[in-house]
């Protein structure tokens, strides 16, 4: 913690906009990412994740979307701001990112090599068959096997999990300081996860590239993270220590997230699950945005929206129920 | 005996080893199996061959009048294969030439109106907003009329010429390519790969060039194909009216309209044009359905 670190998020909010008027897709979210990290952004669909790790790379469609404010400081630069020259700069050579679909992530008609080459010469001052050889090394990284010739082949003919790997080769092609994956294991079937996931965190350990592991699966932030950040309806609940977070879960949406973890031990009639759905966006003007589904609601949750209390060092809630370690 | 066996024991054992194949040659591959595309793939090459070749194949110029009665309005026959029209010209000879205009017209004015359409297209669907609404607007004006009306039109502001109803062509086509283009477009635009693609930090333009508009090819292809059929339709049409190629050039609608005054006396000055350009257009449909099948699966039925 004593280092600068990598990312640094202040009060971000950004909204969509649309007939209904602006409808805030991520308020007011505050993280860090400290250098080396894997960090968890755990969280329903729909509740902001990917908005939140398009908005890092400033992908977000716009219109209807847009930050509306707060900071986005990438190594002590404000990048909201930026230029859109400025962020292509940025984009693959200091934040890369890695999608949830690796089957349509590659363009059909060109081979990887194409591809993989293409990102390489973007950025590092690199001439074709130099970039041809990091391409190689990097399919070699991410443990491909016959690298030489599956530059040369097209997207169609590699499998789910290889496609992935081609994926995690392209981000990491240009030595980014910050990997943003989101799901990128979802599609992938069970042992192509596991693979995919310790590839990560070996590359995440080699190479010292943060990375943000966006998921909605806690097995794999038990798997591959150090912290977590647990996102409702676009806000930041919950953020602790993977340990703390599985040990000691303070929100009573974590709490009943961990619940709807199938456990092998137990044999159980009905898995737990949240009583209803995540709201729709902008649709609680006040209050707690778990009110509703809460098992441990007060009146006063309708009412308030509860800031983030400190719970113990590195852990804060967003809860009424922890408000005596004092807000942070 | 043992030699044979020898020999066997010494192939290396390979996996089945898939050697990179691109998606054009997958293409081609099923396209060859398309019996009727293959046929019209026949026609389209016969008539491409016969306009390079026209000087060497045709018997005699475009314009050799032989204003004797002997040879004038002349039944086909060894000597005229297609017979004679009334100002005695071999109907074989200008019928071999008339490919040229033809195949010419056709062929240019596609690909004109694929190059502006295209353009117009591709501008229109990736940057959208205002920019899209205009482009979107303009086509839909020039959808508005009756293509051949809206040629007519054109031509007869432009004069009569066979350049002019080139033009005129070319310019009826441009919506449907913008449109076609446009949409494709739109639909790539959501591919994962375009986001990917400006995640690695790739310039608008290079996507636009190097991602998008290989993704949108194949419809175009297809089209184009199709539309050379329906240009040279368009351009026999032209001629038929008068409004296009002027009086020697042995353009098949053109030879069409003059064959009327004589379709009692003398059909085969009307049946053989015709047929030409009926071979024509059906051999550019059938290539360009097999090209569908074979580029595009989900267009089939």
């Amino acid at each position: 913690m004593t280092q600068a670190p990598v990312l640094d998020v202040k009060e971000l909010k950004t909204s969509f906009f649309s007939s209904d008027g602006e409808v805030p897709a991520v308020d007011n979210i505050s993280f860090s990412v400290n250098k080396g990290e894997i960090l968890g952004i755990v969280g329903e669909s729909g509740c902001g994740k990917s908005v939140t790790s398009l908005s890092i790379m400033k992908l977000i469609p716009q219109p209807p979307g847009k930050i509306v404010g707060g900071e986005i400081l990438l190594n002590g630069e404000d990048i909201v701001p930026a230029s859109e020259k400025r962020m292509r700069e940025i984009r693959g050579n200091d934040i890369a990112m890695i999608f949830q679909e690796p089957m349509t992530s590659l363009n059909p008609l060109f081979t990887i090599g194409n591809q993989l080459v293409e990102g390489i010469i973007l950025h590092k001052k690199v001439n074709k068959k130099e970039a041809f050889k990091i391409g190689v090394e990097m399919l070699k990284l991410v443990g491909l096997p016959r690298a030489e010739q599956i530059m040369k082949e097209y997207p169609h003919q590699l499998s789910g999990g290889m496609r992935q790997r081609v994926m995690i080769a392209m981000a990491l092609s240009c030595d980014p300081k910050l990997l943003i994956a989101d799901e990128p294991t979802t599609a992938l079937d069970v042992t192509i996860q596991a693979q995919i996931l310790s590839l990560m965190k070996n590359l995440n350990k080699k190479l010292d590239t943060a990375i943000i592991m966006i998921t909605h699966d806690l097995g794999v932030v038990a798997e591959v993270c150090q912290r977590v950040i647990v996102m409702y309806a676009g806000k930041v609940v919950e953020e602790a220590s993977v340990r703390d977070i599985f040990k000691n879960p303070k929100h009573p949406y974590t709490v009943g997230l961990l619940e709807s973890i199938p456990d092998v031990r137990e044999k159980k009639e009905r898995l737990y699950s949240i009583p209803g759905n995540v709201p729709k966006p902008g649709a609680i003007k006040q209050g707690c945005r778990f009110a509703a589904r809460c098992a441990n609601v007060h009146d006063r949750c309708f009412v308030e929206d509860p800031p983030l209390y400190k719970a113990a060092d590195g852990h804060h809630v967003r809860c009424f129920l922890h408000a005596a370690g004092g807000e942070n | 005996m043992e030699l044979s066996t020898n020999k066997e024991m010494q192939v290396p054992i390979e996996p089945a080893e898939e050697k990179a194949v691109s998606p054009w040659l997958e293409a081609w591959r099923s396209f060859r199996k398309n019996k009727l595309a293959v046929i019209g793939t026949f026609i389209v090459l016969f008539f491409v061959l016969l306009a390079i070749f026209a000087p060497y194949i045709a018997p005699e110029g475009i314009n050799e009048q032989k204003l004797t009665t002997s040879d004038r309005l002349q039944a086909p026959s060894s000597e005229y294969w297609f017979g004679t029209d009334d100002f005695g010209r071999d109907v074989f000879s200008r019928v071999v030439y008339g490919s040229r205009i033809s195949l010419w017209v056709g062929f240019l004015a596609v690909i004109g109106s694929i190059v502006i359409g295209c353009l117009l297209g591709i501008v229109a669907g990736y940057y959208g907003k205002w920019v899209d609404s205009v482009i979107s607007r303009f086509f839909d004006i020039l959808l508005a009329f009756p293509s051949i009306l809206l040629a007519i039109a054109i031509v007869a502001v432009l004069g009569p010429s066979l350049r002019n109803a080139l033009i005129a062509i070319a310019i009826i086509n441009i919506p449907n390519f913008g449109r076609l283009i446009r949409s494709r477009v739109l639909s790539v635009k959501q591919e994962e790969f375009i986001m990917a693609a400006k995640a690695v930090g790739m310039k608008n333009s290079r996507i636009l060039f190097h991602h998008v508009m290989p993704n949108s090819i194949a419809p175009i292809i297809v089209q184009g194909t199709l539309a050379i059929a329906t240009a040279i339709i368009e351009a026999a049409a032209l001629g038929f009216l008068g409004l296009g190629a002027e009086a020697p050039n042995p353009e098949w609608g053109k030879m069409l309209s003059d064959a009327r005054a004589f379709l009692t006396q003398a059909p085969w000055t009307l049946f053989f044009p015709g047929l030409a350009i009926v071979l024509t257009v059906l051999g550019f449909n059938l290539m360009g359905d097999g090209l569908r099948d074979a580029l595009d699966p989900r267009m089939k039925n």
